[in-house]
């Protein structure tokens, strides 16, 4: 599980993050929803490591990931895999090459046949067989989510982060990528924390959803919840959408 | 002042959480690769003239008959060693070799190439910018020297082909008082710029902030700070040990 506690964050003078929590269960799809610039991806890099909030705690399973010793951190980054915005693949390395690089870095155990064969395992979990060779230039904006996806599952983590998993892909291609994760989350019993703020994810695969707020959680709750949520930020935000205003001229 | 603390501390980020020792001679050859080798064809082409050059605005300003001729290649010699081939050489680097890494640097920042590695738990200062400063201390020192010798070669071959000078001439006046350390000093040159070239070019590169524009402008920064850095260090190199 992982455990979110009062996290705020300042920018200079503009206050980001004001005092959030939230309680994340293993082997769960949760979504952090809003609309752009509330401080979701800042909230998803304050829980990641990679952006330290001023005030507040980020609990893996209890332990305290700023409170550890770089040891310890580095333990704890271990058990993570994160999907980034724009994919983040190394431009000058090949498809198998940026899906084996946790492998190369981190697991000194492994062999290289060992190393092939979970690289391919891997490969051919999110659809990509015979792409090894492929440089990231080669491929589609799906396909470098799928190796994105690929490179973060590569090292068996605990924990899965995906920060827009859907930006920049089509509707059909961004629902593929979701039911991806969600069958990934309930294959490897990850805990997975989705950014998004695309209505199909939060209710095609939002187990359990935070809403964020300017940097407030404003509610929090399930997918199926969301509807009676007696919040107006997030009914305008759920039905800012044409199609999402006309379900609702029909409820 | 802020950022010179900044500078030190990602130094000082290069040496701490290092990883694996055994993954980092790769990364050294494959940046000597792209630093060094791919930089000689500039380098041949840059000292080449430069000797050249020397040579004939040398023999051009000797109009004093009392001043022997041999002279025009001992001034060769020491202009080249001292300072032309360490530091023109290494100028030039820094537009090439500078520019190169604060771009690729930058970008990977922008990308969130470098947050990936960070998220993995490596420490992408070590593993990315402490490859890049050695390969540029093992490979700067090379191509100095080569600079050197051909500044000497093309000084020989401008004063052959022009007259200024004849071949046992230039050569008794490059070997005539010759001093050794003038080519440790060369040396020592070439691994101070290359410190500072590489370690600069990478600070701006790696704290590079927004798009496109910023990797471009990151890598001028790194350029220009680079250059400045190794003019100063080379006044402070030659007050202090010659």
């Amino acid at each position: 599980m992982i455990e979110v506690k009062n996290i705020s964050k300042r920018f200079g003078d503009k206050q980001i993050l004001t005092d959030v929590s939230a309680k994340f269960e293993p082997s769960n799809n949760s979504l952090i929803i809003g609309t752009s610039g509330t401080g979701k991806s800042v909230l998803l890099k304050c829980i990641v490591g990679l952006i330290k909030p001023e005030e507040g705690q980020v609990l893996f399973d209890g332990r305290d990931f700023y409170k550890a010793s770089e040891r310890e951190k580095k333990d704890i980054r271990r058990e993570i895999g994160m999907l980034f915005q724009g994919s983040a693949l190394f431009d000058s390395k090949t498809v198998e090459e940026n899906v084996r690089f946790p492998l190369d870095l981190l697991d000194e155990n492994m062999s290289e046949s060992e190393k092939l064969d979970r690289v391919n395992f891997c490969l051919h979990r999110v659809a990509l067989d015979n792409s090894n060779k492929k440089m990231p230039s080669e491929l589609s904006g799906g396909m470098k989510k799928r190796v994105g996806i690929a490179r973060a599952i590569v090292l068996n983590p605990k924990y899965l982060f995906c920060d827009e998993p859907n930006s920049g892909l089509d509707p059909q291609t961004s629902i593929k990528i979701d039911e991806l994760i969600s069958e990934i989350t309930d294959e490897f019993k990850i805990t997975t924390i989705v950014v998004s703020h695309d209505m199909n994810s939060v209710f095609g695969i939002g187990e359990y959803v935070v809403f964020l707020h300017e940097g407030k959680k404003l509610w929090e709750g399930t997918a199926g919840q969301i509807m009676d949520a007696d919040v107006s930020e997030l009914h305008d935000f759920i039905f800012a959408g044409k199609l999402m205003r006309q379900v609702r001229l029909t409820m | 002042m802020e950022a010179l603390g900044r500078f030190f501390i990602f130094l000082s980020q290069t040496l701490s959480r290092r990883e694996r020792l055994s993954i980092y001679p790769v990364l050294i050859l494959e940046e000597m690769l792209q630093i060094g080798f791919n930089s000689f064809k500039l380098v041949a082409i840059v000292s080449s003239f430069i000797g050249a050059v020397t040579c004939v605005q040398t023999a051009f300003n000797l109009v004093s008959p009392l001043v022997p001729s041999y002279i025009i290649g001992t001034i060769v010699r020491d202009m080249t060693l001292l300072e032309l081939a360490p530091t023109i050489t290494c100028i030039v680097l820094s537009g090439k070799v500078g520019s190169n890494i604060a771009g690729q640097l930058g970008t990977m920042r922008i990308t969130e190439q470098i947050d990936a590695l960070e998220v993995m738990g490596i420490n992408s200062v070590s593993y990315l910018v402490f490859p890049k400063i050695m390969a540029s201390l093992l490979m700067f020192p090379v191509l100095v020297i080569f600079a050197g010798f051909l500044s000497l070669m093309g000084g020989y071959l401008a004063g052959i082909f022009t007259g200024v000078i004849t071949e046992s001439e230039y050569v008794y006046g490059i070997r005539y008082t010759f001093n050794e350390f003038n080519i440790t000093f060369a040396i020592i040159k070439a691994i101070v710029f290359a410190f500072l070239i590489s370690s600069i070019s990478a600070f701006q590169g790696f704290y590079t902030r927004g798009g496109a524009l910023e990797v471009g402008i990151a890598s001028t920064q790194a350029v220009t700070k680079s250059c400045i850095a190794v003019l100063i260090a080379d006044y402070l190199l030659a007050q202090m040990l010659l």
